[in-house]
């Protein structure tokens, strides 16, 4: 779910006093980052901004960590957290056309969110269930033994 | 005394300073390791691994800048094994670069393409994937193609560390890296100040300055437009290097006739409107001074340091003289005062100036800038653009004769000259101020302590009885460090000359681009910046208001310095800018 305005003037208040309090222990920048992350689901500029700010450093090297590590994102996640597992034993059966399909059905890529902030598809490897595989979970959900003809009737229940 | 190292380069005995890398041994024993994202004090990574060397009893290749010297080290930097490893780096860099070499504005002055060529790359053999490219054009100064970019980070290095303005960075990893701003942003909307220090650092095409030239052919070619050029002091002390011209000499009566052959209607100097505003400016800081007003008062010449005020530090925006840049005075004086005196309907003139920056191609466009709906100044050329358009005319730069400047906004005195410099406003200002104040003129116009390539220089000038201290800052990292200290009370100033980049005009982002290799071994800011020092010292007029042809148009046109016509058609005003604009 989107953040409200209300919600969102909490969490950035938040994150301000996890700034104060961490801002001078050594290598502040990723504990910080991975706060705000976790608090609002994504990196935003507003955010990207004040963490810079606060740390003397240009809004480019934030954003350059943002953009190193897989943990981070800059867009807010999908009502709806779509795992395909492209570890070994699910790829060896069939997990890339799995996601392909997914991919396909949503128009978006791993690690985008549809438009209408419904889906998001996260970058996935192992999920150890391997007997299961090719296996995708939707949130909490888990879907095993999956072909990709599966997929539209899977996604059509969210 | 230092703390000397001794070492073998090549079988050459070498002794230096403790601290130093191999690389700078070397250097100065004048064995040239090749490099590609070292620029000496602007960066040093070990990251391109060009630099690569042998040292005995080590293992691997280390890279050269970031390789301390030891006692007794040996080094080789010329072994089979390292002309291969480096010759194969460059086949790597290439297999993603965009090798359109043919139209590029840097072939022939491009760092990769010298390697290339000396290192005798005649395949590519790893030809592959091509980086995501695309060509960020939305900023009037800086372009930015990333197809060209090999990821050295000198632009960074300059931005960040140098310049302390952060546009740019790195994101991504892998063979995703980009260099750029956030969210694959615009330059345009990032707290870029347009300075250009990244394309002087830049070793390859991929970054380089909006074109006018095509606008400015047309304006000459077209027989309705009566066009007028002023080259900014710095233009003089540089347009040379262009040209095979030594280092560190003006050519004034070179690049007036360079002018004059390229066909332009009148050939003015920018360095009349700098003797201008120095009489604006100096009346201005003593009226503060005096009558009360915002105090210190901050020049406003350098449009790349207006931009980083507004951007930065916008509760010093009433500190800044409400003085117009030299080039912007000219050019309103071109279609005012000169427009009026020969009959001509300023409408149909067309100001084109030649600069040593970036940032006065936004300046130019800025609204502010402009009298009864005519942009004060109509294009800006850089150095390097100029420079083409001497070539593509087929001038031999060279071999022209020394002419002058033409009447009544064309003369200067040695006041104007060192404007280029870092220092030299406020020196100029000063020579001006003191007789104003005093009554009485300098015995010695030279002001040492103004002068120089320190970041920050401070005077305190007795002015009669009256006390004025100053500080003058160049680049803004230094200009940030000046701020902060008026900002917390540790500095109490009445007069800063602040210049966006470091060295001044003379190094500003629009002047020719001297290799990471040559800068090894000149200091460019001071180079220069002599050039204009001995331009100066050449003059019979060194103060502005002695300019004869300054007084006739007070006289005649302008009425009293700083009075109710100079005012609006010399002064201008500023507002706070956003640093991103989504």
């Amino acid at each position: 779910m989107a953040l409200t305005p209300e919600q969102i003037a909490v969490k950035t208040e938040e994150l301000k006093a996890f700034i104060a309090e961490h801002k001078d222990m050594p290598g502040p920048l990723m504990p910080i980052m991975q706060f705000a992350q976790e608090s609002f689901g994504y990196l935003s500029l507003e955010n990207m901004i004040i963490i810079a700010d606060s740390l003397g450093i240009p809004v480019t090297e934030v954003y350059g960590v943002a953009t190193f590590y897989a943990q981070f994102s800059l867009t807010p996640k999908g009502d709806n957290i779509i795992s395909v597992c492209q570890g070994t034993a699910c790829y060896v059966k069939g997990g890339a056309q799995v996601l392909a399909r997914v991919e396909k059905e949503l128009g978006i890529t791993s690690n985008e969110t549809t438009e209408d902030g419904k889906f998001t598809i996260q970058d996935t490897r192992c999920l150890g269930c391997c007997g299961l595989a090719p296996v995708m979970t939707i949130n909490e959900d888990v879907y095993g033994k999956l072909t990709a003809d599966m997929i539209p009737a899977i996604l059509a229940k969210y | 005394m230092e703390n000397m190292i001794n070492l073998t380069i090549d079988g050459v005995a070498v002794s230096v300073p403790e601290g130093s890398t191999v690389l700078e041994a070397a250097r100065a024993a004048h064995i040239n390791i090749p490099t590609l994202c070292y620029l000496k004090d602007v960066q040093q990574i070990g990251a391109c691994r060009l630099c690569l060397v042998e040292i005995e009893k080590q293992r691997g290749l280390p890279a050269a800048c970031v390789m301390p010297v030891a006692e007794g080290m040996v080094v080789r930097t010329n072994t089979p094994a390292l002309r291969e490893q480096r010759r194969v780096n460059l086949e790597l860099l290439l297999a993603s670069h965009n090798r359109e070499c043919t139209s590029c504005v840097r072939s022939e002055n491009c760092e990769l393409q010298a390697l290339c060529r000396e290192y005798g790359v005649k395949e590519y053999p790893f030809d592959g994937a091509k980086k995501e490219t695309y060509v960020d054009e939305v900023s009037p100064c800086v372009i930015r193609d990333n197809s060209k970019c090999i990821n050295c980070r000198r632009c960074i290095a300059a931005c960040n560390d140098v310049q302390q303005i952060g546009a740019i960075g790195v994101s991504k990893r892998g063979f995703k890296t980009k260099i750029g701003p956030i969210f694959d942003f615009s330059l345009a909307q990032t707290p870029c100040v347009n300075c250009g220090q990244c394309i002087v650092a830049c070793p390859v095409g991929a970054l380089r300055e909006r074109e006018s030239i095509d606008d400015v052919w047309a304006a000459i070619g077209n027989p309705d437009k009566y066009v007028v050029v002023q080259p900014a002091p710095a233009v003089r002390a540089s347009i040379g290097e262009e040209f095979g011209l030594p280092m560190g000499v003006a050519q004034t009566g070179k690049l007036a006739a360079a002018l004059r052959r390229l066909g332009f209607d009148k050939v003015f100097d920018t360095n009349f409107g700098a003797d201008l505003t120095i009489m604006e400016e100096g009346n201005e800081l003593i009226e503060r001074l005096t009558k009360g007003g915002a105090l210190p008062m901050i020049t406003s010449c350098s449009p790349g340091w207006i931009s980083y005020c507004e951007k930065f530090f916008p509760e010093f925006i009433p500190n800044l003289s409400s003085c117009k840049s030299p080039h912007e005075m000219e050019g309103a004086m071109v279609k005012s005062y000169f427009a009026e005196k020969m009959g001509i309907d300023p409408k149909s003139i067309v100001v084109v100036s030649v600069m040593p920056c970036t940032a006065k191609k936004y300046e130019a466009a800025r609204p502010e800038l402009s009298n009864n709906g005519m942009q004060d100044v109509d294009y800006v050329l850089t150095v390097r653009e100029l420079a083409r358009m001497i070539k593509q005319a087929g001038i031999d730069f060279a071999k022209l004769p020394d002419e002058g400047f033409d009447a009544m906004l064309g003369e200067s005195t040695g006041a104007a000259d060192i404007f280029g410099a870092t220092g030299g406003v406020m020196e100029a200002a000063l020579r001006t101020v003191y007789a104003k104040v005093t009554g009485k003129e300098l015995d010695k116009v030279e002001f040492d302590v103004v002068r120089g390539t320190e970041g920050v220089k401070e005077a305190s000038i007795d002015l009669n009885g009256t006390v004025v201290n100053v500080a003058v800052a160049h680049g803004t990292a230094n200009a940030k460090k000046v701020l902060e200290a008026v900002k917390n009370g540790e500095k109490n100033y009445h007069f800063i000359e602040v210049m966006c980049c470091p060295g001044g005009c003379v190094t500003g982002g629009g002047q020719p681009i001297v290799s990471s290799k040559d800068l090894q071994y000149v200091d460019l800011k001071k180079v220069r910046a002599q050039a204009l020092y001995n331009e100066d010292a050449g003059k019979a007029l060194r103060k502005s208001h002695e300019n004869p042809a300054i007084k006739a148009l007070y006289d005649t046109y302008l009425g009293e310095v700083g009075g109710h016509k100079a005012h609006k058609l010399l002064h201008t005003t500023y507002s706070q800018k956003d640093k991103y604009y989504c």
